[in-house]
């Protein structure tokens, strides 16, 4: 008997797990039927699976354990049995900014620190002249995009805080308000750096890679009170999940992946770019593209075994941030959030695992 | 007006003695107006409406509304997630979606397509009549937008049914009810709708053309 799962997803690249879970027959082979919702916010997607719409969900996975502690609103019990993808995430900024970062850098631009030192100059200007502070936009307040941006800036001695605005911006109209002036930069997944700089206006300054290695970015949510009913189904959804993922993976897979992913009732975008950013090659927009970036984007199987050592990093991330103070507690129960035991109960040993996230920044 | 929501005080917030402010941000033009007048009718005056998204967590700063409603089909509702976190952005942050305790209006309100965001100070006695007015006037917007797509996919039919009958009394030289009728005992007989045969009729002779 097949079993029916709803599940909501943004449209993003890092959603290919759960796409090609249905579309390349791994769900079925588990019994299972995905009902696949695309949903246009990170909001709709906590408040729909709060009122039970979806069992499950694609969702930020900082956001997963923020909803599980009921930081910032309604408190929404879930828990993550699988990650759905490691990095992705890059910082891009208006070829203004880029300009006026390259004229102040004290090195070579393509190191964060430099980057982040030279901003440091052109934000103490800013404010020396009376000028408003630069800003940049993230997608959601609990999100890697949101803390890429924070480590980055603080590695140059830039205070989040004090000397830049942060704002949140869907993904769709960054590139409009770059263009506009409303932003000088901002963080965000596939695909959107490599369409945004695809316009002309805009260059991507740094990867996620070069700021934090094998980084949590999103993951599986599963309703708490789903997963408790239903704890064979949740197994076997994580099954299907690390099978997709590694099919993700092989690049003999990227072209008909990209398809899949570029169909218009997923992300409705070009397969060919699809291609560039799974092969780590994707356009920087004018700079001079360095060597194809291994791991830009991470669906294998070890990389969708969460991990303590992950929740401990991400709740770091919110205390440096501000969202949570740093207690005890609570940093237990957003380890308890990421549940590597259900995917080991699902999966055994899927053969290696990856180090805890690292600031390179 | 089915939708209209008692309002005790008329919509002034008597703590503050001022009409409770009520931001409503909606790129359907229809839907916002049957909203805004639901609201009008349920007795709060003090509405702006936001039809551009662009810069929409300054313009909200600046008009300082109590209350914010947005559709869930707004991918700018986002952005007013960080009015949840005091900031130097938010001088008066969001204290609730809504009631956290009343899980069924907040099912309620998001099958409908809704959601509200309240500013802190607003008394949780006030919320509750915006709240109703949103989700009855976003279901009565529900109920027009189907009752439209049913009448244009109604008038699709017609059209598709009238081009193969066209096409069934040329090819068959038969008069136009026997053609319809044709239509219909096949639709009926195949268990298919009328559009359904039709199509398939001018797909054939496309086909042998």
């Amino acid at each position: 008997m097949t079993t029916t799962i709803r599940i909501g997803f943004i449209p993003l690249l890092d959603a290919a797990a759960l796409i090609c879970a249905r579309d390349e027959g791994f769900a079925e082979a588990e019994g299972l039927a995905l009902d696949l919702v695309r949903e246009v916010s990170w909001a709709n997607i906590r408040d729909k699976l709060n009122v039970g719409l979806f069992d499950a969900a694609h969702i930020l996975t900082p956001a997963a354990i923020a909803s599980s502690l009921g930081l910032g609103h309604v408190t929404v019990p879930m828990v993550v049995p699988a990650n759905l993808n490691l990095n992705g995430n890059a910082i891009t900024v208006s070829r203004q900014l880029y300009d006026q970062l390259a004229a102040d850098a004290d090195g070579d631009l393509t190191e964060p620190a430099v980057s982040a030192r030279a901003l440091k100059r052109i934000c103490d200007r800013r404010r020396a002249a009376g000028e408003a502070p630069p800003t940049f936009a993230k997608t959601f307040p609990f999100s890697m995009h949101h803390y890429h941006l924070r480590i980055w800036m603080k590695s140059g001695g830039v205070n989040p805080e004090e000397d830049v605005r942060l704002v949140v911006i869907p993904p769709p109209l960054m590139a409009r308000s770059l263009e506009s002036g409303h932003i000088d930069g901002f963080c965000v997944g596939a695909p959107w750096n490599a369409l945004t700089v695809a316009g002309g206006g805009a260059v991507v300054l740094h990867l996620g890679t070069q700021i934090v290695s094998d980084c949590p970015e999103k993951a599986l949510g599963v309703l708490s009170a789903y997963g408790e009913r239903h704890p064979p189904i949740v197994a076997a959804l994580v099954r299907a999940l690390v099978q997709a993922g590694r099919w993700c993976t092989e690049p003999a897979n990227r072209p008909l992946l990209s398809r899949h992913m570029a169909r218009a009732d997923v992300l409705g975008v070009s397969p060919q770019v699809l291609e560039t950013i799974l092969a780590g090659t994707l356009p920087l927009g004018g700079r001079a593209p360095g060597s194809p970036t291994r791991d830009y984007i991470r669906f294998d199987p070890a990389a969708l075994r969460p991990e303590a050592a992950q929740a401990d990093f991400l709740f770091d991330q919110m205390v440096d941030a501000g969202q949570t103070p740093d207690d005890a507690g609570r940093r237990r129960a957003a380890r308890k959030v990421l549940a590597t035991d259900l995917f080991d109960a699902a999966c055994g040993d899927v053969g290696g695992s990856v180090a805890a996230p690292r600031l390179l920044a | 007006m089915a939708a209209r929501v008692a309002a005790p005080s008329g919509g002034m917030d008597t703590a503050l003695d001022r009409p409770t402010s009520i931001a409503i941000v909606d790129e359907s033009p229809v839907r916002r107006a049957i909203l805004e007048e639901g609201l009008r009718d349920a007795g709060f005056s003090n509405i702006v409406v936001i039809a551009e998204t662009t810069g929409l967590l300054a313009r909200l700063v600046q008009l300082d509304p109590d209350v914010v409603i947005i559709d869930l089909e707004n991918p700018s509702r986002d952005v007013l997630e960080q009015m949840f976190q005091v900031s130097r952005l938010v001088s008066r942050p969001v204290a609730m979606f809504v009631d956290q305790s009343d899980a069924t209006m907040i099912g309620k309100a998001i099958e409908a397509g809704v959601s509200t965001y309240v500013v802190d100070g607003l008394k949780k006695d006030r919320v509750r009549p915006i709240l109703e007015t949103a989700i009855a006037r976003f279901n009565a917007f529900q109920k027009l937008r189907i009752e439209l797509e049913e009448t244009k996919s109604k008038l699709e039919e017609r059209k598709l049914v009238d081009r193969a009958k066209g096409i069934l009394m040329r090819l068959k030289a038969i008069p136009e009810d026997e053609a319809y009728a044709l239509l219909r005992r096949t639709a009926m007989n195949e268990n298919r709708t009328m559009g359904q045969v039709a199509q398939s009729v001018i797909t054939a002779a496309e086909l042998l053309k």
